[in-house]
């Protein structure tokens, strides 16, 4: 396992409602190694999903430290977030969340829009970005003209496009039926061979499976930490 | 980046075509109310400046009391105050260009069938350069005319058209009063006066012949009215203490009796004249900018609404690397473009009214390049002034709570 790029050190975040505070997440200690495909389980409203956010500089935690790619991002500000966001991190969400007036090209090519790049560059890198998901010729289709599945593709595509190091999804097939599922999952499992790193959060343990180390939360509290037992293989 | 950012403001407008057609609306309005209003104004201030400048510069008229004018004091029982000597007298005052006294009224003029009434001024030859007035066409009359009262007449573009329609006017005959006068120049177009009163619609004669022939005068060597020009503006409140002082002595007045003449300052009332239509075009200029300011609001509103439609969209952005100040240049963009748009649209509009307004009324408009770029430039502004809380409000906004919304 080589350097670390995510390490999070007692990491915890507590939600202020009108119930009082709420503590969804506590003490969480983790390391993910450069190059690692970890998947994320528990039951619902474990802080799955808060701890995802807190990975992706969306949310800031209420306690411990993270370091991501040894930085530690509690001392940054908001427009160094989003520069980190936008160069290190890719996102996948379960709802796809591309931009519906946009052509699928410019939906791929946003992240490139906010990095400072060329419009030709852009459109060079889209391209071969939507053509390595499985999408070349779509470039000029809007989202709804395209299946759920092939939207995700394309969600896939816009993470990739700035060559992040660490690909976050949250849900990424939980809107997709088990076939495409599986197809989405086959394109993860390739870019985690070329080097990617990859945080998923499932529900589903053949899902799961597809990883090569699974952590559990419940509660807030992260409770098992292993790697997959290669009895039951992607 | 500036490019991909006007794109995606052109896109985000076109996407909701309705509502940025309305928001433009009241920036069309507001715009072309503007150059519509500023066209009139600064129509009316020429006409008026027009006007003045018809109107010979400096010049002050001093009328002659009477017992029936006002109780004024009059030596003479009901005769004129003023007296050619007076007119002589003031004529040697320092700062003093013309002095010109004049007896006028309104008389019926006849040549041939044709019949027209117009004022008739008898005067001597230092009104025509008083008054700035030159001839279109033959020659004036001179000092000698005065003296011998000759029957001789220069004639204003207007009595002109309705006496000698179809004819030349020089060296033809008009009669007034049975008393045949010959036309030996005309006087070229001045228009109206301050008074709306038409300048051209004039016949004039010596002042000796009008007193003997035309208005008869009971008291001679009395004038009701003397035209005096000074040099400068500069000169006038000094001609002005230096004339009554002159009058006051040539009429024996003593301390504490009131004036026997009045004096008016033309200048004055050609100051307050231009002064009145500089406020009103000032007005209108400023009821108009009102509806530019609502349209802003307008435009406002709709980018309130916009940014809290569209507040997963900017989680969205966000995500993937947006900063803060992009956020903000997107929906800044987006106004600009929808209050320029609609700033464009309304110069058209603006220019359009104007040209109407003077095609089918006679109101003088004027369109300058300065009002045109003042009104863009104020429209542009406005675009950034209201587009930017609703900007910042957008900015502002948590990643992962505009994430979150749904
Ligand atoms: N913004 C918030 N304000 C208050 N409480 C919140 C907020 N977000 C999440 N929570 C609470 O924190 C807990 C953890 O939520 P989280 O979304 O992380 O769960 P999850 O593991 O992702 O669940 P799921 O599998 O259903 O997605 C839940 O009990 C939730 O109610
Ligand atoms: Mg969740």
């Amino acid at each position: 396992m080589s350097a670390a790029v995510i390490r999070t050190l007692g990491l915890g975040k507590t939600y202020q409602t009108a119930a009082g505070s709420f503590p969804a997440l506590q003490g969480v200690d983790l390391s993910i190694g450069n190059g690692e495909f970890v998947a994320i389980m528990g039951p619902s409203g474990s802080g799955k999903s808060t701890f995802m956010n807190l990975l992706g500089c969306l949310d800031t935690p209420s306690s411990g430290d993270y370091f991501l790619v040894g930085r530690n991002v509690a001392h940054l500000g908001r427009d160094e977030l989003a520069a980190l966001r936008n160069r290190c991190i890719g996102f996948v969400f379960q709802g796809f969340n591309l931009l519906p007036r946009m052509s699928l090209e410019d939906n791929v090519a946003l992240p490139l829009v906010y990095a400072g790049c060329r419009r030709d560059e852009r459109r060079q890198r889209a391209r071969r970005e939507l053509a390595r998901v499985g999408l070349a010729g779509y470039e000029g289709a809007r989202p709804n003209q395209i299946s759920g599945g092939q939207q995700q593709r394309v969600a896939i595509a816009r993470a990739l496009v700035n060559a992040p190091q660490l690909i976050l999804a949250d849900e990424p097939t939980g809107n997709l039926d088990s076939h495409t599922s599986a197809e989405i999952m086959g394109l993860f499992t390739d870019l985690n061979r070329q080097g990617i790193s990859i945080v998923l959060v499932t529900h589903e343990a053949d899902i799961a499976a597809c990883a090569a180390r699974q952590v559990r939360f419940r509660d807030g509290l992260l409770v098992s930490d292993e790697p997959t037992s290669r009895e039951t293989p992607c | 980046m500036l490019k991909a950012m006007l794109g995606e403001a052109w896109q985000a407008m076109g996407a909701n075509r309705l509502r940025s057609g309305l928001t433009m609306l009241g920036m069309v309005i507001g715009v072309g109310s503007v150059v519509l209003m500023l066209a009139i104004g600064q129509g009316a201030q020429y006409s008026v400046a027009q006007t003045i400048s018809t109107m010979g510069s400096n010049l002050y008229i001093v009328i002659s009391g009477s017992t029936s004018a006002g109780g004024l004091r009059s030596g003479s029982g009901g005769g004129p105050t003023l007296t050619i000597a007076d007119a002589e007298a003031i004529a040697e005052l320092d700062g003093v260009a013309n002095v010109a006294p004049v007896q006028q009224g309104t008389q019926q003029l006849v040549h041939g069938p044709n019949n027209w009434s117009a004022t008739v001024v008898g005067t001597t030859p230092p009104y025509l350069e008083a008054r700035a007035w030159t001839l279109q066409s033959g020659y004036p009359f001179g000092d000698s005319d005065v003296r011998a009262a000759t029957r001789v007449a220069l004639i204003g573009q207007t009595a002109a058209d309705n006496l000698f329609p179809n004819e030349d006017p020089l060296g033809q005959t008009v009669r007034i009063r049975q008393n045949p006068f010959v036309i030996i120049g005309v006087l070229a177009r001045k228009g109206q006066n301050l008074d709306g009163r038409d300048q051209d619609d004039t016949l004039i004669i010596p002042l000796t012949t009008a007193q003997r022939k035309v208005f008869g005068n009971p008291f001679p060597g009395s004038v009701r009215m003397i035209m005096v020009q000074a040099t400068s503006a500069e000169a006038m409140p000094a001609v002005e203490a230096s004339m009554v002082a002159l009058l006051r002595q040539r009429h024996r007045l003593r301390e504490g009796q009131d004036n026997d003449f009045f004096l008016r300052n033309l200048a004055a009332a050609a100051d307050s004249a231009a002064e009145t239509t500089r406020v009103m075009s000032l007005l209108l200029g400023a009821i108009a900018s009102v509806s530019l300011l609502v349209g802003g609001i307008g435009i406002m509103n709709i980018m309130l609404v916009s940014v809290t439609e569209r507040t997963r969209e900017i989680g969205i952005r966000m995500a993937i690397g947006a900063r803060q100040r992009d956020i903000l240049a997107q929906f800044l963009f987006e106004a600009l473009m929808i209050s320029v748009a609609g700033c464009l649209i309304g110069l058209f509009v603006g220019v359009g009214g104007a040209l109407l307004t003077n095609a089918l009324t006679d109101m003088v408009i004027v369109i300058s390049g300065t009002s045109v770029l003042v009104s863009f430039a104020v429209a542009a502004g406005v675009g950034v002034f209201f587009g930017y809380y609703p900007a910042r409000r957008a900015a502002a906004l948590d990643p992962i709570e505009a994430l979150r919304h749904q």
